[in-house]
């Protein structure tokens, strides 16, 4: 499927990769920013020691709160931000060792970005075919005049706009949200992408809208056969699109598996309270008192420990001095990861339904919740 | 539970924004009641009229957009008609606003403390060790450490600014607090513990909330009663725990199959197809029937009418043969 005439250094062969190669893979991604005037030392930790492997043809969630940086996370793969520390490898080779621009723009191609709010992210003062040319004209030098025009229909057909020719005589404000968004998703495609970053894509459109985006990205790993990352902090998207779940707290991937293993056996107590917090009609009236632990990560400066230690209520003495790592959960398979003391020392703990009121544990919190 | 007699009555409200071609109608004869001490939620899209509801309701409407038919009545006087100043006397000390976005509404170069004095003196002649105390008083309520009076702004956290924003609202125990998607600028963990402190308020000071958001899941456990809009209409208004159980309008229906859940089996939802229309050209009939998959003839061209099914009130004619002709 993906025949196209890559590249620097591709891997041998670009046909479906075995599910154990990494398409991308971060060892030790860091990124700080200083804060404060200029003689400040001050650094805020937006994203730290990050190791994660996205494969081939894979939806993989990152789900987090604003401020964990996930966002900053997306950007230094999509090479906005340059790393602190650490190495970004896209099939095997590091980006720091792109330095000529074809290359750089060889790598945008392949690993684009879908951004969140779809009313600032499209141009208001060019048609739709601007954007989608645009990326064939870079990205695909290959293509003639009638190629180019046909593979902007092919990609506006792929994200369900049709029939094409209209929409790319439209300009922006004549189209709804959900329909710009496809429309950054249709741009993303036209560079035969492998890898899309996707950054909050439905956040910013009606709930009524936002099933039918969810349900393109499924459908796009299929007929393109490429790989997504979704970053939510909406836990119950990532679990109807994502094959794998990493959970982000302070910088730090504090839990990550499987989706329904994660969901159905969290161990970090930071993915239980986002369970908790989630709304869910469904459930049983019933409110926790956990909610009430809302204190928001420190992260300038964060020193050693567990950066979720002061909301948690299983915090212990070795919280506070040693970073716990990420180690499996699922008695050594390696695949369910969780970074906690506690939760390293114990058996796989109860599945949701008493996570949930677990919730009534905790010592402290003044309000305690009503039963 | 026997509802409380109003407090505020919507009568057959319609608000429109003037533009240069015809005139909007973004509120359509929407009829509301709202006892003491209950929570409704108005739920619906962007686009939808559920903030200029809120709006006209508090009379915070600025043109071009105008209430041009209906009724308000909130505790027996009529809103609408009242003067700036006997406006001045109710707002705040018996109704009061909660806006969405604490960052605009509060001001960035004012203490917490100062913001909450001002409220206060701007609405009643306190001294200043009354309004001391009484905005010491409502941050404790609201749980934040009082310390945070000479806080600015942006020195707190976004669940915070919001919950100053709330502890604003109650400084004169108000008996209506009008709020427009007061979470939605929060994580959700911050969104749920405000929605738990909102309600336990709410039960210990007897207030009414009338409560906007386009999040249905998030009212599910807290509004005793639920409206649900489209295109400037009510569709559907019934007890929250029954209209979850058992939506009637299609639309509810079909909003409440778009929200992936996080537990059961993973199913694959659909969603609504379509957008929502534009108000400036709604279509004729019902102005759901483009994007609704039970559309029979007549929703092409008459318009439902608000009618009662079981224990709710819906607009469809889906139960047009269900409703009997009593009273």
């Amino acid at each position: 499927m993906m025949m196209s005439p890559l590249s620097t250094r591709p891997p041998s062969e670009d046909g479906p990769r075995a599910p154990t190669e990494p398409l991308l893979q971060t060892v030790g991604l860091t990124k700080h920013f200083p804060i404060g005037g200029l003689l400040s030392h001050h650094q805020l930790h937006a994203a730290d020691g990050v190791d994660l492997v996205i494969r081939g043809r894979e939806i993989v969630a990152l789900v987090g709160e604003s401020g964990s940086g996930k966002s900053t996370l997306a950007r230094l793969l999509a090479m906005i931000y340059r790393p602190t520390r650490g190495e970004i490898r896209f099939r095997g080779r590091s980006l720091a060792t792109l330095r000529s621009r074809r290359d750089v723009l060889e790598y945008r191609g392949r690993v684009p970005m879908v951004f969140q709010d779809p009313y600032s992210s499209l141009n208001p003062v060019f048609r739709v075919s601007h954007g989608i040319m645009r990326a064939i004209k870079l990205h695909r030098p290959d293509l003639s005049g009638g190629g180019r025009r046909a593979e902007a229909e092919r990609v506006l057909r792929l994200v369900g706009l049709a029939p094409p020719a209209d929409f790319l005589d439209k300009f922006p404000h004549e189209l709804s949200g959900g329909q710009r968004q496809r429309i950054g998703f249709a741009q993303a495609l036209a560079s035969r992408p492998l890898l899309i970053l996707a950054d909050e894509p439905v956040s910013m459109l009606d709930v009524s809208i936002r099933i039918g985006l969810l349900n393109l990205m499924a459908e796009l790993r299929e007929r393109e056969q490429l790989s997504l990352l979704y970053i939510t902090h909406d836990i119950a998207s990532a679990r109807y699109v994502a094959d794998r779940l990493l959970v982000m707290y302070a910088g730090h991937i504090v839990e990550q598996g499987g989706t329904e293993e994660v969901l159905q056996q969290p161990r970090h107590p930071y993915t239980q309270l986002l369970l908790a917090a989630a709304p869910d009609p469904m459930a049983e009236i019933g409110v926790s008192s956990w909610a009430e632990l809302g204190e928001p990560p420190r992260v300038v400066d964060p020193g050693p420990g567990c950066r979720f230690r002061w909301r948690c209520p299983r915090a212990e003495a070795v919280c506070s001095s040693i970073d716990p790592e990420l180690r499996s959960v699922d008695g050594g398979a390696g695949i369910h990861l969780a970074a906690c003391h506690v939760a390293a020392r114990q058996p796989p703990a109860s599945p949701l339904p008493d996570a949930r009121t677990a919730g009534q544990a905790p010592p402290t919190a003044g309000a305690a919740g009503r039963g | 539970m026997q509802p409380a007699p109003p407090i505020l009555e919507v009568r057959d409200l319609c608000v429109e924004y003037a533009t240069a071609g015809r005139p909007v109608g973004a509120v359509d004869h929407v009829s509301l009641d709202l006892g003491a001490g209950e929570f409704l939620a108005i739920v619906g899209e962007s686009g939808c009229g559920k903030s200029t509801l809120l709006f006209a309701i508090a009379r915070l409407l600025s043109p071009p957009a105008r209430v041009v038919a209906g009724a308000v009545r909130f505790k027996g006087r009529d809103m609408l008609g009242m003067s700036e100043r006997d406006l001045r006397e109710v707002r705040w000390r018996e109704f009061s606003v909660v806006m969405q976005s604490a960052m605009n509404a509060l001001n960035p170069v004012m203490t917490i403390g100062a913001q909450l004095g001002d409220a206060m003196t701007a609405h009643a002649r306190l001294s200043a060790r009354a309004v001391q105390d009484r905005s010491r008083e409502v941050l404790r309520l609201i749980g934040i450490d009082p310390i945070h009076l000479r806080a600015y702004p942006h020195q707190l956290s976004g669940g915070m600014r919001q919950r100053a924003m709330i502890a604003m609202a109650l400084l004169f125990t108000p008996d209506l607090v009008i709020m427009d998607e007061p979470t939605s600028a929060v994580d959700v963990v911050a969104q749920r513990s405000l929605m738990v402190q909102i309600k336990e308020l709410q039960q210990q000071l007897g207030f009414a909330v009338l409560f906007v958001t386009h999040d249905m899941s998030l009212v599910s456990h807290f509004s005793d009663r639920l409206a649900v809009m489209y295109a400037g209409q009510v569709v559907e208004v019934g007890a929250t725990r029954t209209l979850f159980a058992a939506p009637q309008h299609p639309y509810t229906r079909g909003l409440m199959a778009a929200f992936p859940s996080i537990r059961g089996a993973r199913q694959s939802l659909r969603g609504i197809p379509g957008t929502p229309p534009d108000l400036g050209d709604a279509p004729p009939g019902c102005r759901f029937h483009p994007r609704c998959p039970s559309m029979m003839d007549r929703c092409r061209s008459d318009p439902p009418v608000l009618a009662p099914v079981s224990q709710a009130l819906v607009r469809c004619h889906l139960y047009d043969d269900d409703v009997p002709p009593q009273h």
